[in-house]
């Protein structure tokens, strides 16, 4: 998975942004790769400012029955004062749109977070010891990746919050729910990654020098075993908002009074579908579909970029692999699952 | 996500026939651990909370009652005991009762599992029939426009949650249209004639078609076209990823330039020489579809009230009956384990790279 561009014969150093991950990838791509990871990040960008600015954007409050006219009514059509029409629950369509992004990017951050800490960890102790505790964790890890991970969702759900709850534990329910499904990825792609560079030889002369397992752990393996860590933090950012939208629809969601839920408006809008009312499932269900779309618009290219046999190069024929050169391939496939 | 071909491992036995006897021993035995470890996970997990009867009546009875009510189920022994005594239940296939409605965890299952499973053969026909040929399409266009297309709706194939894409199915065909029933596995009378079928089969279709009735076949098979297109587009989509991933990989191939340096056409290479090799990586991801095609039958299964397994466990979940919970969750993982199982046996058959 060498970067190209750092096979490349030393050039002037580049400035620092161009060397994050993202923006290098972005200087990288080309033509229909290149517009996959901009369409990507423009969506992933207009839900990250509709979840911060989501006070000021929404006209109504989440959880708004009534104004200064009155209640708002249930299942109204979308009108000049309610742009999407209100749900059954007498609630602005739009309002609560905007609000459930807030609720998503929560959930994506404190999941994401939390199973790349334990995961990462795991992974590291168990790559880098070996052993039985590897082997048992590895059974684990595979074990629980097997399983359907919206049933384990929602048995976590029932563990956490007993089902219903206010909104920090709504979101910490969903979140970590969605931790112990993504954990086994983690460990599974840092374990190997820490295999493959454990044997190197900066890691021996680490060893003779005489620093310890942590100071090597952290110093000179993590560092170098974190490469592939964007690319599944984008594409569980948008596993996240479907399990929680899952769980939100089977009733374990949010409770409209304490948070805007996608996943929970389209569950009550089940009823409506039938009577031909369509306001109140189209718009929620499109947030959900556009921002789990740019999301992995942006994984999906940095997949492609990130594999030499997928990715398009800027000038010349076809790359590498038509010079007969054996590409060391084998330690990155099937890890990415 | 995107799966691609594996690696052929270097040779290490040379003793043919017999390895593969040996590697399905192995992973028969590996079902065992990982059945104990989910079940174990879910026992644990589902316990810290309390009881199943606190849960899902607390509030409700007086706490003499409830206390009762405990101590009569048993939930008030030491905590190993009662997890030894669901172990020994599930080893004789006894997955517990429900709460609120006292049926054996394994009668729900035998009762509503055929529904899942009709849902699920339906989906897979739709997945294959879709996937797998415009994948190859896609790859044989690769980097131009059919291809752009193609994996765009791909990925909306996955963006969309099943629930919200049965829903939008619903609106058009059932609503608008007014061409496609709205909800369930057959219009009541028919229901009523399945019933009289002797020794039902549980899978409508089949029972359908030993009526001989037409109009019972059609209503069954109409029913059937929303979940199935709601539940099959989702794994369709993965399916073409991945056979476009894997068809690109043996275009490159040194057996495929070397036919293509023979100058034998395009069209020919893919049909005749990239093409099958690129479908023996998808036999090995099936088992991990059957996860995905689990987990999203319980949401198709409740978007169309469809009463099968998954159906039945949202239910259960609105009922708080926590038991049932547990035991259809149990149940399930050894499904997954078992298919998992023959999905490897088939795919070690298959291509003998598989085995160790």
């Amino acid at each position: 998975m060498a970067d190209a561009t750092e096979l490349a014969p030393p050039t002037v150093r580049r400035s620092w942004w161009t060397r994050l991950p993202v923006v290098s990838q972005l200087r990288q791509s080309i033509g229909l790769q290149r517009g996959m990871l901009i369409a990507g990040l423009v969506l992933a960008a207009i839900f990250v400012l509709a979840a911060v600015f989501a006070p000021l954007l929404a006209p109504y409050g989440y959880s708004q029955l009534r104004d200064a006219a009155g209640t708002f009514g249930a299942q109204q059509p979308p009108s000049a004062e309610h742009l999407l029409g209100t749900t059954v629950g007498g609630y602005d369509v739009l309002s609560r749109v905007i609000w459930g992004s807030r609720t998503a990017l929560l959930v994506i951050v404190v999941a994401v977070t939390a199973s790349i800490l334990v995961g990462v960890l795991l992974g590291l102790i168990s790559g880098y010891f070996g052993g039985w505790l590897d082997r048992v964790l590895v059974m684990i890890a595979d074990a629980i990746y097997a399983f359907p991970s919206l049933l384990l969702a929602i048995v976590l759900a029932i563990v956490i919050s007993g089902g219903q709850s206010s909104m920090w534990g709504g979101i910490f329910a969903a979140a970590l729910s969605i931790t112990v499904i993504f954990i086994p990825q983690y460990l599974r792609v840092t374990r190997s990654e820490v295999i493959r560079i454990k044997s190197e030889a900066f890691v021996e002369s680490a060893r003779v020098i005489g620093a310890g397992h942590v100071r090597i752990m952290s110093r000179h393996v993590l560092r170098n075993s974190t490469r592939t860590l964007p690319l599944i933090l984008t594409l569980n950012a948008s596993e996240a908002i479907l399990t929680l939208a899952g769980l939100g629809f089977l009733g374990f969601g949010i409770e409209p009074t304490a948070a805007a839920e996608w996943g929970y408006d389209l569950n009550k809008s089940l009823s409506d579908v039938t009577a031909g009312i369509w306001w109140t499932s189209i718009f929620p269900g499109l947030a959900i579909v556009l921002v789990v779309l740019g999301l992995t618009l942006v994984g999906e290219s940095l997949n492609d970029l990130a594999d030499p046999r997928l990715r398009k190069r800027a000038a010349g024929p076809e790359p590498v692999e038509d010079l007969g050169v054996e590409l060391p391939a084998g330690q990155q496939e099937g890890e990415q699952r | 996500m995107t799966t691609t071909v594996e690696q052929p491992a270097p040779e290490t036995t040379s003793k043919g026939g017999g390895s593969l006897g040996r590697y399905i021993a192995v992973r028969a035995l590996l079902i065992i651990p990982t059945v104990f470890i989910l079940v174990t996970t879910v026992f644990v997990l589902m316990r810290t909370t309390g009881d199943p009867i606190t849960a899902s009546q607390g509030g409700r009875l007086p706490p003499e009652q409830l206390a009762e009510r405990i101590h009569a189920a048993g939930y008030d022994r030491p905590i190993l005991v009662q997890y030894w005594d669901y172990l020994t239940g599930i080893l004789h296939g006894d997955f517990g009762t429900t709460l609120s409605d006292h049926r054996p965890v394994t009668e729900v299952l035998t009762t509503f599992g055929t529904a899942t499973l009709e849902l699920a053969i339906y989906a897979l026909i739709v997945a294959f029939l879709l996937g797998i040929p415009l994948g190859r399409l896609a790859a044989f266009h690769r980097d131009k426009a059919p291809d752009a297309v193609l994996r765009v709706l791909a990925i909306l194939a996955y963006a969309t949650p099943v629930f919200f894409a049965g829903l939008m199915l619903k609106l058009v065909f059932s609503v608008w249209l007014n061409v496609l029933p709205v909800a369930g596995r057959a219009s009541t009378r028919t229901e009523l004639t399945l019933q009289k079928v002797d020794n039902p089969t549980g899978i409508y279709l089949v029972d359908a078609l030993r009526t001989g009735d037409p109009a019972v076949i059609g209503d069954v098979l109409t029913h059937a076209v929303l979940p199935a297109l709601t539940l099959g587009l989702l794994t369709a989509g993965v399916f073409l990823r991945l056979v476009r991933t894997n068809v690109i990989s043996t275009f490159g191939a040194g057996y495929v330039e070397a036919a293509r340096s023979r100058g034998v056409a395009e069209r020919r290479l893919l049909r005749k020489h990239a093409y099958k090799p690129a479908l023996i990586p998808i036999v090995t991801v099936i088992g991990l579809q059957i996860a995905l095609l689990l987990g999203g039958a319980v949401l198709t299964e409740t978007t169309f009230e469809w009463k099968g397994l998954g159906f039945q466990l949202a239910q259960y979940l609105q009922a708080r009956d926590f038991v049932a919970v547990q035991g259809i969750v149990a149940v399930l993982a050894v499904i997954v384990a078992v298919t998992n199982f023959i999905v490897d046996i088939i795919a070690a058959l298959i291509d003998p790279r598989v085995r160790y």
